[in-house]
C-alpha cells in the first residue's frame, strides 16, 4: 500500500505532509500553466489588459467555453430550484467520476467525446439509481442521493488514483477534473461545449411548455396525457449534458454550484420560468467569465473556485436589493410602512382632540396630545416635526400647539373614516360585537385603498354613523381642507 | 487498460499486508475501522431526521475554516484547526437559516449555495496561498484524504513519555469513538425520542432545538476529526452508508447500531485488501466496500423478499 503513495515519506504531522503534498501537486499545475503564461508572466494589470483585448487564442477559447458553460448550467440549474432538485445536481455531479475516469481510459488521452460519454451514462446511471432506491428501499430522498453520491464518487477517487499511478500516463489532464481549469479548454473541448450548449438550448426551448407544467404541477401534467416521467429522464439527461460541459473549467467538487447559484439569484428577481431560465443563464455567463477573469489574473488558479465566488456575489446581491424578493429591500419597505403607520396614528390622534372639543378651535396642545399618546413630550415634539417634514401639520413658533395642514386633514379624515367604515362593516356583515371591532380596524385603516372604501361606503348605504355613535367623516369633510371644521359635528348632531 | 488492474494473486492481496507491514495494515485498517465507526454512529441520526446531506454540507464547508484557522495562526495545531472548522459549521447553519428564512429559496438550494460557496472559498483561498508561496496544503487531501499516512505517523508522546504505542491521529479518533459512545449510550432516550418523534419530545418538554444543534456540534467535531484521514467529500459516504446497510438489516436503533460497527470492521477490511491489489487510495476502497456491502444487502433483500412472496403465492394456489 506505501506503493500508492510515491511521496517522500517524513515524520512530520499530518498537516505537515499535506504541505508536501501540495508542493507535489504544483508540480503539474505549473506545467499545465506555462502553455498559457508563457507569453505573459507579468503583473495584474497587464493580464488584465491581456485579458480584455483578447491576445491570446487559448484565452479566447477558455473564455468562450466557460461562458458556454455557464449559460448551459444557469439555464437547466433553474429547473433544478423550481424542481427542489438542487442536491440531485449535487449528486449527480460527483457520480460522473467514474464515467470521466473511464472515458479516460479509452484512449488513455483527455479525448473529450470519449469523456463525454462517460460522464453522461455515470449521470444516467446515478440518477437511475436514485430512483431505484426509493421505490425499493425504505430510504429518503436524502439518504438516495447521499448514497449514489458517495458510491459513485468513491469509486470515481479509486480509478483516479490507479490512474496517476499508472506509469506514463499524462495524468495532469485528468487533475483539472477536480478543481477545473478553464485554460485546459482546448479548441475540441469549445467545438463540443458549443454542441452541447446549442443541443440542451433547443431541447429546452422546444419542451418549455411541458417542463413547465411537470415542474409546477405534476399532477395535472399526468392528467392531460403527459409522459412524466420520461420527461423527467429527458430533463436528467439535459443535466447530465451540462455537467459534463462544465467539468472541464468548474471541477467536478463544484459543478452543481454552478447549477443552482445563478438559478437561485434568478428566482428571487422573476416569478416567471421563461424570463428566470434567461436570467439563469446570463448570471451563469457573467460568473463563469469573471470567474475565468480572476483565475487568469491570479497566475492560472483553480478556475472553478472563482467561478462559484463570481456566482455567489451575483447571488447575494440578488438576495439583498432583488426589487421584490429582497432582504434590505424588503427590510426597506417595511420600514416606511411602519412610519406611514405611525404618522398616521398621530394624525388620527389629533383629529381626536379636534373632535373631543367638537372642532371648536383649529389648534390642537402639544401637551394634550402627548398625553394622548402616552408619550414624553420631546418624543412628541420628534413625531410632529416628521410629521411637518412631510407637509402633513404646521407647528406655532413656540412648538406649543399644532395644527392640520389641508393635505393633513385630507389624510386624518380619511384614517378616520377608514377606520369607522371598516368597524361598521364589521358589525353589520360580519357579526361582530361593537367592542370587538377596534382592533381589527386598528390595522386594517391603514391599507385600505380608495376604490375598497368607495366600495365599502355603498355597501353601507353611505352611513353616517360609526358602531360607537360618532360621525364617519364624509367625502365633502375631506375635500374642505382644514379650514372649516365644525360643520360635521352640526350637521351629525342632527342627523 | 491490462497494467489499470494488477493481476489478482491471493499471495499478494490477502496475505503480504499481513505478514510483512503488520504494523502498517493494522494502523490503516484501525483507521478506516474508526472512521467509518464514528461516521457510522452519528450517521443515523442524520438518516432518522432526513439530514442525510447536510452532513455532506458541512464536511464540505469546514475547509475555508481549516484554511484560514492554518493562514492565521500559521499552525497545523489540532485546537487551531479544530476552532477553524467549528466556526465554519457555525457560519454555514446560520447561512442556511439566513438564507431560508429571508428569501423564498427553498431549503435544499439554501443547502447547495453554502456549502459549495464555502468550499469555493476554501479552495480559492487554497489556491492563492499555495500561488503566493507562504503555505501548501494538499487538493488531494481534500478530495481523499491521507490514510496511508495517517497510520505512519509517531505515537503521541507527552513530554517524553509515551502512554499508548499507536499513531497520534489513531488515539484521537479512538478517543472521538470512545466519547461518541458514551454520548450515545448516555443520552440514548433522548436521541431516539427527539430524532424519532419531536412533536412527542416537545410536548414533553424537551428542547429538541437545542438537541439538534447538540447533534450538529458533534457532527461537526466528528468531520473535523476525521478530515485528515478521509478528506472533505468521502466523509459524506461515511455518515450515510453504514446505516444504511444497519437499516436493512434491523428496525431497532440499538441493534441497527451493533450492524453498524461489524459493517465498519468489514469495510476497512475489505477496503485494505482492495487497496493493496489495485493500488489505489485506502479511504476511496473502503467506501467502496462499504457500498458494496450495502448493495449486498439491499439486492440480497429484495431476492429473500421475492422469493417469500412467490412461497406464499403458491401456498395460496395450492
Amino acid at each position: 500500500m506505501s506503493g500508492s503513495k510515491k511521496k517522500r515519506i517524513s515524520t512530520a504531522s499530518g498537516w505537515q505532509m499535506l504541505v508536501l503534498g501540495g508542493l507535489l501537486l504544483l508540480l503539474p499545475t505549473a506545467a499545465q500553466a506555462a502553455r498559457i503564461s508563457e507569453l505573459v508572466d507579468t503583473d495584474f494589470a497587464q493580464r488584465a489588459a491581456r485579458f480584455f483585448t483578447f491576445q491570446d487564442a487559448s484565452l479566447r477559447d477558455a473564455l468562450l467555453g466557460s461562458m458556454l458553460l455557464g449559460g448551459c448550467c444557469g439555464m437547466m440549474g433553474a429547473f433544478l430550484v423550481v424542481r427542489k432538485l438542487a442536491l440531485m445536481g449535487d449528486s449527480l455531479s460527483h457520480a460522473v467520476l467514474p464515467g470521466v475516469a473511464l472515458g479516460f481510459l479509452w484512449h488513455l488521452s483527455k479525448d473529450p467525446v470519449a469523456i463525454f460519454i462517460g460522464a453522461t451514462l455515470a449521470g444516467l446511471l446515478g440518477a437511475g439509481t436514485v430512483q431505484l432506491l426509493r421505490r425499493t428501499t425504505r430510504h429518503q430522498e436524502d439518504a438516495a442521493l447521499g448514497f449514489v453520491l458517495a458510491a459513485f464518487f468513491s469509486i470515481g477517487i479509486c480509478l483516479f488514483t490507479m490512474i496517476q499511478n499508472l506509469p506514463g500516463s499524462s495524468k495532469s489532464g485528468l487533475d483539472k477534473f477536480m478543481f477545473g481549469q478553464a485554460a485546459a479548454l482546448g479548441r475540441e473541448d469549445v467545438m463540443l461545449l458549443a454542441v452541447v450548449a446549442v443541443a440542451v438550448t433547443m431541447a429546452v426551448t422546444l419542451l418549455f411548455k411541458e417542463y413547465r407544467v411537470t415542474s409546477f404541477d405534476p399532477g395535472f401534467a399526468r392528467s392531460i396525457g403527459l409522459p412524466v416521467q420520461a420527461l423527467h429522464y429527458s430533463l436528467m439527461l439535459l443535466l447530465a449534458f451540462a455537467i459534463v460541459s462544465a467539468l472541464q473549467a468548474v471541477g467536478i467538487v463544484l459543478v452543481s454550484a454552478m447549477l443552482v447559484i445563478p438559478a437561485a439569484a434568478a428566482y428571487l428577481l422573476t416569478d416567471r420560468l421563461s424570463l428566470m431560465v434567461l436570467l439563469g443563464a446570463a448570471f451563469g455567463v457573467m460568473a463563469a467569465a469573471s470567474g475565468a477573469f480572476f483565475s487568469f489574473a491570479g497566475s492560472n488558479l483553480p478556475t472553478g473556485p472563482f467561478m462559484v465566488l463570481s456566482a455567489a456575489a451575483i447571488f447575494a446581491a440578488a438576495f439583498l436589493f432583488a426589487p421584490r424578493h429582497g432582504w434590505l429591500t424588503r427590510w426597506w419597505r417595511e420600514r416606511c410602512q411602519a412610519a406611514r403607520v405611525r404618522r398616521e396614528n398621530l394624525l388620527k390622534a389629533m383629529y381626536h382632540a379636534l373632535e373631543q372639543c367638537s372642532f371648536i378651535t383649529e389648534q390642537i396642545s402639544v401637551r394634550e396630545l402627548a398625553e394622548r399618546r402616552r408619550q414624553t413630550l420631546e418624543e412628541m415634539h420628534a413625531a410632529l416635526r416628521e410629521l411637518e417634514r412631510h407637509g402633513l401639520v404646521t407647528v406655532a413658533a413656540d412648538r406649543s400647539v399644532v395644527s392640520f395642514t389641508p393635505a393633513g386633514w385630507q389624510r386624518a379624515c380619511e384614517i378616520v373614516r377608514n377606520h369607522r367604515l371598516w368597524e361598521l362593516y364589521l358589525t353589520r356583515s360580519a357579526q361582530y360585537a361593537a367592542d370587538h371591532v377596534h382592533d381589527d380596524a386598528e390595522s386594517v385603516e391603514h391599507l385600505l385603498s380608495e376604490a375598497t372604501v368607495m366600495q365599502l361606503e355603498k355597501q353601507l348605504n353611505y352611513a353616517r354613523r360609526d358602531p360607537h355613535g360618532k360621525l364617519i367623516p364624509g367625502l365633502a369633510d375631506i375635500q374642505r381642507g382644514a379650514r372649516v371644521t365644525p360643520r360635521d359635528t352640526e350637521a351629525g348632531g342632527m342627523l | 487498460m491490462t497494467d489499470l488492474i494488477p493481476e489478482f494473486s491471493w499471495e499478494t492481496v490477502f496475505l503480504t499486508p499481513w505478514r510483512e507491514d503488520v504494523d502498517l495494515t493494522i494502523w490503516i485498517v484501525a483507521t478506516g475501522f474508526l472512521v467509518t465507526t464514528a461516521c457510522g454512529l452519528i450517521g443515523h441520526y442524520l438518516l432518522l431526521r432526513r439530514l442525510a446531506l447536510v452532513g455532506d454540507a458541512i464536511s464540505h464547508s469546514i475547509l475555508p475554516g481549516l484554511v484560514a484557522a492554518f493562514a492565521i495562526t500559521g499552525t497545523t495545531a489540532l485546537w487551531a484547526s479544530m476552532l477553524g472548522a467549528l466556526v465554519a459549521g457555525l457560519v454555514t447553519v446560520a447561512l442556511i437559516e439566513l438564507i431560508h428564512r429571508h428569501s423564498r429559496i427553498k431549503p435544499d438550494a439554501a443547502i447547495c449555495i453554502v456549502f459549495t460557496t464555502l468550499f469555493a472559498l476554501g479552495v480559492a483561498m487554497m489556491s492563492v496561498l499555495e500561488a503566493q508561496g507562504s503555505i501548501h496544503l494538499d487538493a488531494d487531501c481534500v478530495l481523499y484524504g491521507e490514510m496511508t499516512w495517517v497510520a505512519i505517523e509517531p505515537p503521541l508522546q507527552i513530554g517524553g513519555w509515551t502512554p499508548v504505542e499507536m499513531p497520534g491521529p489513531v488515539l484521537r479518533l479512538l478517543l472521538l469513538v470512545g466519547v461518541l459512545v458514551a454520548g450515545i449510550a448516555f443520552f440514548y432516550k433522548e436521541l431516539l425520542l427527539t430524532s424519532f418523534d419531536p412533536g412527542l419530545a416537545r410536548a414533553l418538554g424537551m428542547r429538541t432545538q437545542a438537541w439538534h444543534y447538540g447533534l450538529m456540534g458533534g457532527l461537526a467535531l466528528v468531520v473535523v476529526s476525521v478530515f485528515e484521514s478521509v478528506g472533505a467529500i468521502l466523509p459524506v459516504a461515511m455518515l450515510i452508508v453504514p446505516p444504511m446497510f444497519a437499516a436493512e438489516l434491523s428496525d431497532r436503533l440499538s441493534i441497527r447500531m451493533v450492524w453498524t460497527v461489524v459493517h465498519a470492521a468489514a469495510a476497512a477490511v475489505l477496503g485494505m485488501h482492495l487497496a493493496v491489489w489495485l493500488n489505489c487510495t485506502a479511504a476511496g476502497a473502503m467506501v467502496v466496500c462499504s457500498s458494496a456491502l450495502f448493495v449486498l444487502v439491499w439486492v440480497g433483500g429484495l431476492a429473500v423478499r421475492r422469493l417469500r412472496l412467490r412461497r406464499v403465492m403458491r401456498g395460496g394456489g395450492a
